[in-house]
């Protein structure tokens, strides 16, 4: 029997397939039409049944026929899944980010999700990408490269992107600016890390977990290791999978 | 809209044109909301009823109370004692602010980080779309908020407004001066109304309102049935509407809800399906027409079950105590009664999270979804309190923080979802 997961966020689009093994794995951007895109995602892939998971998951589900579940249990099965002894999940996605305290057990025990505020999430990283004119999958590398940082002090996506335009003007180089912003997201992520109570094993996934500056500095302020899977935009997806695989009667229609 | 309503609107000083926006758009939110809800009990009826015609018969009837010498006194807050409002012969009525829509007409003067609440009421007035004010003599405010304090005053420079001083701790001291304020405002509402509050009025009056608490605590012990006869969002609304309608008519509308109720619960029959997770809310109030947070949670599956909040049990949960037909007795009755509102404005307020554990007790309640209105810094800090209280006791908590607006509805709908998940599992 093969399960598909599906994760509809709000910028990319994320399927796997298992069986006893994942089978296919795919990441596409979910653009201004996300039910067209999953479907074009699911044009000749086999699968028997579906978990929908991800922000568009009441949209797409209802037309592909699967069921649904929520990011936060979507998180929590794919992680513990992967790593056995994980504990604690920190998700950097698209336009949220959370932080998922799991039991003993692996039973969601508490969670903290950002608000409607685009803080501290990937979509705040891409548009000061933007800014400092750096594709967002080379914003981690400039940061990291940096000689010097520099102080950011607001963490609203509207006020941080005037705050880096005057950083500019002021002869600041990307890769200290880049830096400092990295520096303020992590700040943030740890205290909602904190507030959840973290437990080890820390796994750290959702695409910001591809940035590796950010992963060290988020490492350096909880003072711990963060696991990064393999395919760190996948998770949700996979969960999605394994819910489907072995618990597809116990979700609710 | 008959015209009869339009005459009566223009007479009002209503701005027509936004007046029209604001009912155009409740119809359908209340078609989605509440009419397509399943198996609904009959009683119900009364409040689609009040709710379709939401700013016509009641306006009519305030001002037919005006033509014939009456006055009307606008509230917003459970802290004013309506009691003294009535026993003058005057109407109180409870306004409505909770709703998106007058929030933009508010931020053209008040600070944008404000509470929505202060500004959707302040809106309301600004814009001139709500007949309920433009009806009413005077409106009492009170100071259980900064925000609320400040925005009467500008308030108070588009119609009259009297401000109530709520004190800010519970101590003997507090207390007096509760006493007094709430012998000042007896002498307020009597110059208003020219009427004297005498003793047999004031018993008739507190015996009134006591009356309309115990039908409404009748309705919330139904709520503690399991399976649960009645959803949430019924509840609530039977609760806003008691705000400001007739307290006569609607104690007895209230009780013959009850009554069907009473037939469902004999018959086990309940408005959700029997596994449907249990939810307590409690935090800010919900004033009329904001129904969000209940109309995402129960689209998920759930059933609200109790509101620990100034349109749920805050409102009806005490009762003021019987005393004798002497006015000093009385007011006392009164103050001490009104004293006993467990708000956030008081530090320390201890008494809340025991009320949210006995109550997620009585209630059945499987979590708590705490609810602050973005900006409410009383709520928002009693929060912190509260979330570690119910992890000592074993109960789950969701905390939410919101405003009117839709924005936040994806958000809010996955921690719900996963709120609900993790109280499954």
């Amino acid at each position: 029997m093969i399960s598909a997961g599906l994760d509809v966020g709000s910028r990319t689009i994320k399927l796997v397939t298992f069986d006893t093994v994942i089978r296919s794995s795919l990441v596409t951007e979910t653009g201004a039409n996300p039910l067209r895109r999953c479907l074009e995602l699911i044009s000749g892939i086999n699968y028997d049944r579906m978990v929908v998971t991800g922000y568009g998951r009441h949209l797409v589900a209802p037309a592909l026929g699967g069921k649904i579940v929520s990011e936060i249990r979507a998180f929590a099965v794919g992680a513990r899944h992967l790593y056995p002894d994980c504990r604690t999940i920190i998700d950097i996605g698209g336009q949220d980010c959370k932080v998922i305290l799991l039991t003993d057990d692996g039973q969601v025990q508490k969670f903290e999700m950002n608000d409607r505020c685009a803080a501290g999430t990937g979509k705040f990283l891409e548009i000061m990408a933007d800014t400092l004119e750096v594709k967002i999958s080379k914003l981690g590398n400039l940061a990291l490269g940096a000689t010097g940082t520099v102080q950011i002090n607001s963490l609203c996506t509207v006020f941080a992107e005037s705050e880096v335009v005057s950083l500019i003007a002021r002869g600041e180089k990307p890769g200290g600016i880049a830096l400092g912003l990295h520096h303020a997201i992590a700040t943030r992520i740890a205290t909602m890390a904190r507030r959840t109570g973290i437990k080890e094993k820390v796994i750290f996934a959702g695409g910001g977990a591809l940035n590796p500056c950010l992963h060290r500095l988020l490492g350096d302020k909880l003072g711990l290791e963060l696991a990064v899977p393999v395919e760190p935009q996948t998770v949700g997806a996979f969960g999605a999978a394994i819910l489907a695989q072995n618990f597809y009667i116990d979700i609710p229609e | 809209m008959t015209s009869e309503n339009v005459q009566m609107w223009t007479e009002l000083n209503i701005d027509l044109k936004s007046h029209d926006i604001l009912l155009n758009a409740l119809g359908p939110a209340f078609q989605e909301i509440y009419l397509s809800q399943n198996n609904r009990p009959a009683g119900m009826g009364f409040y689609d009823f009040v709710v379709g015609d939401i700013h016509g018969i009641r306006v009519k009837e305030l001002r037919e109370h005006a033509k014939n010498g009456g006055k009307v006194v606008a509230t917003y807050c459970v802290f004013v004692p309506e009691e003294l409002v009535w026993a003058a012969d005057a109407i109180p009525v409870g306004l409505c602010a909770g709703t998106q829509f007058s929030v933009p007409i508010a931020e053209e003067v008040l600070p944008r980080n404000t509470c929505a609440l202060i500004k959707s009421s302040f809106g309301f007035k600004l814009g001139r779309v709500c007949p309920y004010i433009q009806a009413s003599h005077l409106i009492v405010g009170e100071t259980t908020c900064d925000g609320k304090k400040k925005m009467f005053e500008m308030l108070g420079q588009l119609q009259p407004v009297y401000v109530m001083e709520v004190p800010n701790k519970k101590t003997e001291r507090s207390r007096r001066l509760w006493h007094g304020e709430v012998l000042a405002f007896k002498d307020v509402i009597e110059k208003l109304t020219g009427n004297e509050i005498t003793a047999e009025k004031l018993g008739q009056a507190i015996d009134l309102v006591n009356r309309r608490r115990l039908a409404l605590q009748r309705l919330y012990n139904l709520r503690k049935v399991r399976p649960v006869p009645i959803s949430g969002k019924d509840a609530l609304l039977a609760t806003q509407v008691s705000f400001y309608d007739d307290a006569q008519r609607d104690t007895q509308m209230l009780n013959a809800l009850c009554d069907e109720l009473d037939k469902r619960v004999a018959a086990g029959e309940g408005v959700a399906p029997k596994n449907a997770p249990r939810i307590l809310i409690s935090g800010s109030p919900m004033a009329i027409p904001n129904w969000k947070l209940h109309h995402i949670i129960e689209s998920a599956g759930a059933v609200v079950v109790c509101e620990e909040s100034c349109t749920g049990t805050r409102f009806f949960s005490d009762l003021v105590k019987p005393a004798p037909q002497k006015l000093d007795k009385q007011l006392e009755a009164i103050a001490d009664r009104y004293m006993n509102i467990h708000c956030a404005c008081f530090t320390p307020n201890d008494e809340r999270p025991d009320d949210v554990v006995r109550l997620a007790k009585e209630y059945q309640a499987d979590g708590v979804i705490h609810y602050n209105l973005q900006f409410c810094h009383t709520y928002a800090n009693e929060a912190v309190k509260m979330e570690k209280r119910l992890e000592k006791e074993g109960i789950p908590l969701l905390r939410i923080e919101t405003d009117y607006s839709d924005e936040d509805a994806g958000q809010l709908r996955t921690r719900i979802e996963a709120f609900l998940e993790m109280i499954k599992h």
